[in-house]
């Protein structure tokens, strides 16, 4: 930030006077429903949502969001959920992987495909697969296994093979059924 | 009141048990129980009926729902899914109608010695499925005769003129009784003197059939807690800084900034027990933050003022090490352990018409586990109740009660779905750190590694290296062959006698021992402070690198095609006898070899533009081929192909198997590709994913062609069966795609250097 030199600011009565809150604490969409959070404004969302609300299908992976377990959509595009403190999110519409289930308890395409495709290892990084799947397909209905290739996620079980054939029934089915 | 009766065992073996549980009116318990001591008497123990205390059993009620109890920890194996498949096969269950539940640890008090009520319970050491076959087809077999039994009475027609199939029993003429209509008659009759037979393979209906994993709903719906997603209203969490040495001590600390953290409540020191294998105790000195949620705990962890004081680890690092093996192997000093040492290798010297020597450099590697280390644990008066993500219940259960002293049955420890084992939760390590805090602070503990912890304090795999030598005589025949390891023991510091710590690093009869006249191998351990243990795929992985790579050396030597090599070192079909008893069936193993050269057109080995390479091993009672296509692309390596057979024997889930074995050869690849631990001043180098890179999907093939040798012989465990092969499958690949041998992992960065 470029500090700004004491004399530009103007000290007239006008800038003295501090806006009254309306309430306290961020305002959250989380899988449609809203929150308020009154804590510390900085703390990531991924702790806010496992430790606060208890929605621990995001998963720690590590501090820096490298291996993407903690992978959420926010207005649709995935983030890692450790790097965002919850101020900056506010008032933007989060999506978790339990969010990607209807109200009836139905599955998205891209759930089903997983589950026909056997898609999991140890299913610890899972969620994060289903994320990182989730934004590609925002973005490219029809992806290419190149921009598959672009997925971020890291897993040691080896599903990314299964990750892949399970992408491409999701798509499928959505064209088959339009 | 439910009404209930005696339970009732039928004598399997010497030492298992099928046992008949008194549960609540309208259900039937079959379970199974494994005695103490040889010449035990039956006790009529009860197991009770509460839903966590089952044993390894069925359940079913009368609506004709049947539960299944998982037994071994699911590490992503699909044990889970197989172990029940075999339960529910014998019962000629209706899948439909089956839930899995993971059972936990099961134990009772036999005199104030633990008694483990669910027999084994260890997963991902690739023994789960071959345990299972033993013991878990009769508890099936066992709730099947009861339920026949009834209805026989039923229809006063004798049992064996009936049959069952999914979910109900059929009459001689034609009508059906679901076993839900009968399991209160079921529940009644007697257990017959012996147990009763298994079914025909024949008529197997489950087993050989794809299955997907029993958990995948609750995984894709984010509904699946593993052990970090659970949590006590009171617990509080618990963060640790460790010191970079094992063997350090804690020299300053200043807690002033931590304990201003709102939310910080603890600071506590943890030290190694000095006396206990590594392990079973804090895995270095650490400094634990214990906080009213993590994210307090984690700011209160960056806020303290930490020094430490080295201990001798400062001394180490891997590049002297490394340095320290080539001089052993180079040296005439005698091996710490010959392993093996047929004919006359000095002999054989003197017909040698042609040599080769060359030396294999792998590196140490982390486990990198999906789910970080980590346990709840609540510590009651008279009872510890914990939720552990472990490979290994009954060994943390040990850990548990020498912290605690309770007795046997007062420990409870919960295993839900694990986020990955490859050896890492055989140690229990953060299961000591967490019951000491629990201890200390007298609250419930949710302890939580994060990542950079688990890359600098692992009980990692030690680098090795590898001398080979071979001795070839005028017809072109391998009749001598030296192999020189040296490594550190990952069984050091455990117990383990001195004459046994090579048993870790390979093995008397991996190949080609029994297939070469003249043939050595010995063993050079040397000594590190820095931890070491169990790791997916060891000893297989390093020494099927090491000798498949080498294959390839004296195949290039002679000029030869080198499946054509490998065929000739094999040999004949027939049964090699191993050194601990058993034989390795040569034929088996030449039929995984030539599968994957026909599906890669190996016969287009010499004129194709991309390099093909062949790798094949043997693996407790399995046996594994690889053959990949690679070709270089400037600096940049593309794996085109790669084609995977293994031979289990009798394949239970054939899906799960398929994943196991796709899934084994990319960790192979990207574990081969990219990893490596370093230290230098005895301090781990990697800290992140960044320094520990696991591949990406665009490093990895697209896909895995895996081919399923059927077999009906009894099954062996695959979780990491197609782990040796891929890596030297690949190398070799890349030596006929770049003309470049790579003798030294990881391969990109090798490669990279050579090229």
């Amino acid at each position: 930030m470029v500090p700004v030199p004491a004399q530009a600011i103007p000290l007239s009565p006008d800038n003295r006077i501090t806006p009254v809150k309306a309430r306290d604490g961020v305002d959250l969409m989380i899988n449609g429903e809203h929150f308020r959070h009154t804590g510390d404004p900085q703390m990531p969302l991924l702790w806010y949502l496992r430790d606060v609300l208890r929605l621990t299908g995001t998963k720690y992976g590590d501090n820096h969001g490298e291996n993407g377990s903690d992978l959420v959509l926010l207005d649709g595009k995935a983030v890692s959920a450790i790097t965002v403190p919850v101020a900056k999110v506010a008032g933007r519409k989060i999506t978790t992987v339990e969010g990607l289930t209807a109200n009836d308890g139905s599955l998205h395409p891209l759930q089903q495909a997983f589950i026909a495709e056997d898609a999991i290892g140890c299913g610890y990084c899972t969620p994060g697969w289903l994320m990182a799947s989730m934004d590609l397909l925002n973005r490219k209905p029809q992806p290419s296994d190149a921009d598959i290739d672009q997925l971020p996620n890291l897993c040691r079980c080896g599903c990314q093979t299964r990750v892949r054939r399970a992408i491409k029934r999701a798509v499928a089915a959505k064209v088959s059924q339009p | 009141m439910s009404r209930h009766r005696m339970n009732d065992s039928i004598r399997l073996s010497r030492r298992r048990f099928l046992q008949v549980l008194a549960g609540g009116a309208g259900v039937l318990m079959v379970g199974i129980r494994v005695a103490d001591a040889a010449d035990a008497p039956l006790p009529p123990a009860l197991l009770g009926d509460t839903f966590h205390d089952l044993g390894a059993y069925v359940r079913i009620d009368r609506d004709g729902n049947v539960l299944i109890g998982a037994r071994d920890p699911d590490t992503g194996t699909g044990v889970a899914t197989a172990l029940p498949r075999i339960i529910a096969e014998e019962l000629d269950a209706d899948w439909n109608r089956v839930s899995v539940i993971a059972l936990g640890l099961g134990v009772a008090d036999n005199h104030g010695k633990p008694r483990w009520t669910y027999g084994r319970q260890v997963g991902g050491t690739g023994s789960s499925i071959p345990a299972a076959w033993s013991d878990l087809r009769q508890v099936g077999a066992l709730a099947r005769w009861l339920l026949l039994q009834a209805a026989a009475r039923r229809l006063g027609v004798p049992a064996d003129r009936l049959g069952s199939e999914s979910g109900t029993v059929i009459a001689p003429d034609g009508r059906r009784f679901t076993f839900g209509s009968l399991v209160d008659d079921a529940s009644k009759i007697s257990l017959p003197k012996t147990a009763p037979p298994l079914k025909d393979p024949a008529r197997f209906s489950l087993i050989g059939s794809p299955a997907g994993d029993v958990d995948a709903h609750d995984i894709v719906t984010g509904q699946a807690a593993f052990a970090i997603d659970h949590q006590a209203d009171t617990a509080l969490v618990a963060v640790l800084a460790h010191c970079p040495w094992p063997d350090g001590k804690l020299k300053r600390i200043d807690t002033t900034d931590t304990l201003a953290v709102k939310g910080v409540v603890n600071v506590m020191q943890l030290t190694p027990e000095p006396d206990q294998p590594w392990g079973s105790t804090v895995i270095a000195p650490a400094v634990a933050v214990l906080a009213e949620d993590t994210w307090s705990a984690l700011q209160g962890r960056r806020k303290l003022k930490l020094e430490w004081t080295p201990g001798a680890s400062v001394g180490e690092s891997s590049a002297a090490m490394e340095k320290q093996a080539s001089a052993l192997l180079a040296g005439d000093a005698p091996p710490t352990t010959r392993v093996r040492n047929d004919g006359d290798i000095e002999a054989a010297g003197k017909k040698a018409a042609r040599r080769l020597s060359a030396s294999y450099v792998q590196p140490w590697l982390a486990h990198a586990t999906a789910e970080p280390m980590n346990c709840l644990v609540r510590l009651d008066k008279d009872r510890a109740r914990l939720v552990v993500p472990t490979q290994a219940p009954q060994k943390a259960w040990a850990v548990v009660q020498r912290l605690t002293g309770l007795g046997p049955a007062q420990i409870e420890i919960r295993v839900p779905r694990v986020g990955g084992g490859y050896g890492r939760r055989l140690d229990h390590d953060f299961v000591a750190e967490a019951v000491i805090l629990a201890k200390a602070v007298d609250k419930p503990v949710r302890l939580l590694w994060t990542r950079e912890q688990d890359f600098t304090h692992d009980y990692y795999r030690s680098g090795c290296v590898h001398q080979l030598s071979v001795i070839i005589n005028r017809k072109r025949q391998v009749i001598g062959w030296n192999q020189r390891m040296a490594s550190a023991s990952a069984l050091a510091h455990r117990g383990v006698p001195d004459n046994l710590l090579w048993t870790s690093e390979l093995e008397a009869d991996q190949l080609p021992a029994g297939l070469i006249p003249n043939f050595r191998s010995d063993w050079y351990g040397q000594q590190s402070a820095i931890p070491r243990g169990p790791a997916r795929g060891m000893p297989f992985l390093s020494n099927a690198f090491a000798v498949e790579s080498f294959v390839d050396e004296i195949a290039h030597l002679l000029r030869e095609d080198p499946l054509h090599t490998r065929l000739r070192l094999l040999g004949k079909p027939r049964q090699l006898p191993l050194s601990a008893g058993g034989t390795m069936d040569i034929g088996r193993l030449l039929n995984v070899l030539n599968l994957v050269a026909e599906r890669i057109e190996w016969k287009n080995w010499l004129r194709s533009v991309n390099g093909l390479g062949i790798a094949c091993w043997y693996v407790n009672g399995a046996y594994v081929a690889h053959a990949v296509e690679a070709a270089m692309q400037g600096n940049k390596l593309l794996i085109l192909r790669v084609v995977c057979a293994v031979d289990v024997g009798r394949v239970i889930n054939p899906l799960g198997l398929e994943d196991q074995v796709a899934g084994a050869t990319l960790d192979a690849l990207s574990t081969a590709l990219n990893l490596a631990i370093t230290f230098k001043n005895g301090q781990i180098q990697q800290h992140s994913y960044k320094d520990y890179p696991l591949a990406s999907m665009a490093q990895l093939p697209a896909a895995v062609e895996v081919i399923t040798v059927p077999g009906n012989r009894d099954p062996t465990g695959a979780s990491f069966l197609a782990m040796p092969t891929a890596a030297p499958a690949l190398a070799n690949a890349v030596f006929r795609a770049s003309a470049v041998r790579v003798r030294r992992l990881p391969l990109m960065k090798e490669l990279l250097r050579l090229l």
